[in-house]
């Protein structure tokens, strides 16, 4: 042992120094981490213990013209939890499925959304019940990562009266979520899915907040952070639709249960829907927070297609409805005189090449002029103007009246109408092959058969025309300016003709005759459409009063037999309109 | 015993270990202070009571004599190493960060203390009365023999429990006092080469030039002949079975270590508690948040707030300052004991002194290295801060001895042997 003075004086030394340096090494390390580096760890800190928890943003209510509500929000509940893994997220949801009801498909749902964005709390109930919510309460101590929030839930006062046009909403599918059109959403956000509320997502979602809660290190929530401040969700504002919910709602009480089929109602000057009915209808409520899986196997399986939107995407041959392009095409390139009478008299039916052309009146109409032949929908009548005007011609002069387009009305998934092209040859000779069809169709088209199938909304459109100057107006749900087309360049004695003939049709002396209303001049056409071997389905499109018209109602009716059957229907929803019938009583079931 | 000599008690190392100790208490009291409440909130009593016990300890052995202490060395020794034992053979519990480890005594569930904290003294004697014994300090490895020995068995007994924080603290203890006792440079360093081979292991390239150095070091140091093979043997041997030895490790020593080198690669695991950590005292800036108000605490996102990471609370309410204030006052303790073990009456005294302060030294850097991840987790405590009962009486004792070795020195080291 050598504890010579020197030796001892020598460590003592240099012990000295080494504690010092291991010192200072430690003190600067400090310095480094709570000096320079203090604002990095502060934020980490911060982060730490902040949790942002998404608020959405309530939908904006939708207004029919009056101001009645067709779709608001009611308080309802979602139950969220925050989660580090997936096995920790099916950890919690075990336990939860232990207290409260929880498929195995809420289940999956969750960790689907869960993988798609993880630091979310991930929306395990999105419209949970107040019994739920109570229960969950009472073991709120058990699931710190859980959040119960009060969140708007979609709500639609008169449920399936609405449900044509305005929709429903529900949770963004994983598909949406790829689409660019929904670049910034969340899973588990509320979407519309149909109706106005596609339509105008942008418009009717709002944006959303975002709420700061200070929780410790089990995520359980201590207080609400004053150290961020909450940003609140943005309401979208009110929508105002030209819909007018007491036509609507007498609308659907005259379909009521029986009838199958569809009806628009629209302003023709102004191309305002007043009314949009498809029916059956579905209930939008019920998709709020998920729908119930039986509920949508029923709405899937019913023959009657109750998601089927028989106005926007049923196309139909649109039958006699036609023959007023038919008359007006011929009209316009000068083929046909208002009080012209065709060679060959109605006597049942017509030989021309091969094969013999009924009308639908076996009994035949005799000699008619085109008032006549419209009034009583003379098949006969008009295979002859169409063999006159020409396929060529009939086809160009459909294009020209909008049959190949949508109407263009404010809804999402409309169909496109079916209508040959221009080239009629190439046209037939692709679809039924090179001789193989004849001039014959130039029969079919003109009683509005054939290759020619109409949406209701369509055919609606161009009957604005005919009820006005001339000018289409296009359909719009939401109010907007006008956007109208000329389309008809007729002198004012054929306009004036062809309004006498469609009033004519609501006459004793027409088709619809039985339709008619004290003190009310309708002008309207029906249409039957051959449908073998179903019973054929029947339309009337129509307007009133016929001379300055404020509405214009088109109907289709699947298997409704003959268009009288619809013009029945159409001339109600008219004559509630202008005030000239009461109110229809609403069946509700 | 009228003629007892006066003790004038070392009133520098009385007051710095004072301020310590009033300082870890009042942070004992802080990290119970939490938003939920835990059992934390009321240890800072019993962690009162066990500074009180200590102190009336530390006075006792102030009043006894440094030849008492010695007569008691071997006994005590045994006695701890007989309690080490005892937590392998199924008495042992864990508890902390290493909560899986059976360092302490458990009789029934019921934890009666940590027989390390009292091996760690015990250890300190025994080499201190070895290495006193000696005229010559040792100048070769086979001098080293016995020293080694009385390190080896409570350290192997450590390690299988396993306990990796406090076998450093041994290793520490040992090279400290080796160093004190006047062993050469060069032959701590072949001493410790096995070790550095161990460490060096995991790149072949780094130990394949490491052992060139050591290649040469026996070559220029010229020990016994049998001595350098077993040197080079012994590096060869760590350096290839580290690898094994790796395996040989718990999981749970495995994932420490590295985390250490990368704490992100277990963010929510092991590494978390040094994520949170260097947190907790980054953003305590210069002042910090406030005694008792430190977030990452009070929500418990800091983990062992009371014993491992007591210094991390320090850091996060206190900020710099605190902390600059703590490292300051261990420093002022090492340099006065230092200084004390410099001035000591006998060279057993003196080897106890600094033995002592190399057994803190080797905490205080683990220990607060780890709160900043320079240092690996090893479940390390504080001295005079974290919450523990048998440390604070074992730092205290350790103090009372350093008192008696304080009052009974000359102010100068004299050479005592025979």
């Amino acid at each position: 042992m050598s504890f010579h003075p020197n030796d001892i004086a020598r460590r003592t030394r240099l012990s000295s120094i080494a504690l010092s340096v291991g010192f200072l090494v430690l003190l600067t390390a400090f310095f480094r981490t709570q000096v320079l580096d203090t604002e990095k760890y502060a934020m980490q800190s911060e982060e730490n213990r902040l949790r942002s928890i998404p608020v959405p943003a309530p939908r904006g209510i939708i207004y029919d013209l009056r101001g009645d509500i067709i779709a608001e929000n009611l308080p309802g509940y979602r139950v969220s939890i925050l989660s580090p893994r997936v096995d920790s997220l099916r950890a919690t949801l075990g336990k939860l499925s232990g207290l409260i009801p929880i498929s195995q498909r809420e289940i999956e749902n969750a960790v689907r959304r869960f993988r798609r964005a993880p630091n979310r709390p991930t929306v395990v109930l999105a419209d949970a019940s107040v019994d739920v919510v109570s229960v969950l309460e009472e073991h709120r101590l058990d699931f710190p990562q859980m959040i119960i929030q009060s969140v708007p839930k979609r709500y639609y006062p008169d449920g399936p009266l609405v449900s044509s046009f305005v929709g429903y909403t529900g949770e963004i599918t994983e598909a949406e979520l790829n689409l660019p059109k929904y670049a910034g959403y969340k899973p588990g956000q509320i979407v519309g899915k149909g109706g106005l509320e596609k339509e105008y997502e942008a418009i009717l979602h709002g944006k959303e907040g975002v709420k700061f809660d200070e929780v410790d290190a089990r995520g359980r929530p201590v207080r609400t952070s004053s150290m961020r401040p909450d940003i609140a969700a943005v309401p979208a504002p009110p929508m105002k639709t030209n819909i007018d919910m007491k036509l609507q709602k007498q609308m659907a009480a005259i379909f009521s249960d029986t009838l199958m089929g569809g009806a628009i109602a629209m302003d023709p000057k102004t191309g305002a829907v007043l009314a949009l009915y498809s029916n059956p209808p579905f209930d939008p409520n019920r998709f709020t927070g998920g729908i119930p899986v039986d509920y949508w196997k029923e709405l899937n399986t019913d023959p009657r297609k109750p998601l089927f939107n028989k106005v926007i995407q049923g196309t139909y041959p649109p039958a006699s409805t036609y023959k007023l392009a038919t008359a007006t095409i011929a009209l316009q390139n000068k083929l046909v005189r208002l009080d012209e009478r065709m060679p060959i008299s109605c006597g049942g039916g017509m030989q021309y090449g091969r094969r013999y052309f009924r009308c639908w009146e076996k009994r035949g109409h005799g000699s008619l002029d085109l008032q006549g032949a419209i009034e009583k929908s003379c098949d006969v009548y008009f295979y002859q103007v169409g063999i006159r005007v020409g396929l060529s011609n009939l086809v160009a002069g459909g294009i020209s009246l909008g049959m190949r387009e949508k109407s263009g009305i404010d809804l999402p998934n409309e169909y496109s109408p079916v209508f040959p092209y221009r080239d009629v040859k190439e046209y037939y000779n692709r679809k039924y092959g090179a001789g193989n069809w004849s001039n014959s169709e130039s029969l079919n088209l003109s009683i509005g058969q054939g290759n020619n199938s109409q949406t209701v909304a369509n055919m609606a459109k161009f009957f604005t025309a005919l009820a006005t100057d001339g000018k289409t107006s296009r359909p719009f749900l939401v109010s907007r300016a006008p956007e109208r087309k000329q389309i008809l360049n007729l002198k004012p004695e054929e306009f004036a003709r062809i309004r006498a003939a469609l009033a004519g049709v609501v006459s004793e002396r027409g088709t619809a005759g039985g339709s008619r209303i004290q003190g009310l001049i309708i002008a309207g056409k029906t249409g039957t459409a051959q449908n073998p071997p179903n019973p054929d389905h029947a339309w009337f499109v129509g307007f009133a009063p016929a001379d300055n018209p404020t509405i214009l109602v088109a109907v289709f009716l699947e298997f409704g037999e003959h268009g009288w059957s619809a013009a029945r229907v159409a001339s109600r929803i008219m004559g509630y309109y202008t005030g000239k019938l009461p109110a229809e009583v609403v069946v509700t079931e | 015993m009228s003629f007892a000599r006066r003790i004038v008690p070392d009133l520098h190392l009385l007051t710095v270990a004072g301020f310590l100790s009033l300082y870890g208490v009042a942070m004992v009291y802080s990290a119970g202070q939490t938003d939920t409440p835990t059992a934390v909130a009321g240890v800072y009593k019993s962690q009162i009571v066990w500074l009180l016990l200590g102190m009336l300890g530390a006075y006792g052995i102030s009043r006894s004599s440094v030849r008492f202490i010695e007569w008691m060395t071997w006994p005590f020794y045994f006695l701890s190493v007989g309690l080490l034992s005892l937590t392998l053979v199924g008495l042992g519990a864990g508890a902390g960060t290493a909560a899986s480890t059976k360092s302490w005594l458990a009789i029934g569930g019921v934890r009666l203390g940590q027989p390390s904290e009292l091996a760690k003294l015990t250890v300190v004697l025994a080499l201190a009365s070895l290495l006193s014994k000696r005229r010559e300090p040792p100048k070769s490895l086979m001098d080293l023999w016995k020293p080694a020995l009385t390190v080896l068995v409570p350290w192997v007994m450590i390690m299988l429990q396993p306990d990796l924080g406090t076998g450093i603290v041994f290793i520490g203890i040992f090279f400290g006092m080796l160093y004190w006792a006047g062993v050469s440079w060069p032959l701590l360093l072949l001493l410790g080469s096995p070790a550095v081979s161990l460490i060096l292991s995991f790149s072949t390239g780094v130990w394949g030039a490491w052992f060139l150095v050591l290649l040469a070091l026996v070559l220029w140091y010229k020990p016994y002949l049998i001595e350098g093979i077993v040197l080079v043997v012994m590096n060869i041997v760590t350096g290839v079975v580290a690898p094994l030895m790796w395996e040989k490790l718990a999981p749970y020593q495995q994932k420490r270590l590295l985390v250490f080198l990368d704490p992100s690669l277990d963010s929510r695991g092991s590494g978390y508690h040094v994520i949170q950590s260097k947190v907790a005292i980054g953003s305590g800036g210069w002042f910090g948040k406030g005694y008792t108000m430190g977030p990452q605490k009070r929500l418990a996102f800091l983990p062992e707030q009371q014993t491992d990471f007591i210094f991390s609370v320090v850091g996060e309410e206190l900020g710099f300052i605190g902390v600059a204030v703590a490292l300051t006052l261990f420093l002022m303790l090492f340099l006065r004991i230092t200084k004390i073990a410099s001035r000591a009456n006998d060279s057993f005294s003196s080897l106890v002194a600094f033995g002592l302060m190399a057994s803190w030294f080797v905490h205080v850097l683990v220990n607060v290295g780890m709160t900043l991840n320079l240092m690996p987790i090893t479940g390390i405590p504080l001295p005079f801060f974290s919450y523990g009962g048998s440390f604070m009486l074992a730092s205290w004792l350790a103090i009372g001895v350093l008192m008696r070795i304080a009052g009974e020195g000359k102010g100068r080291a004299v050479f005592t042997g025979s």
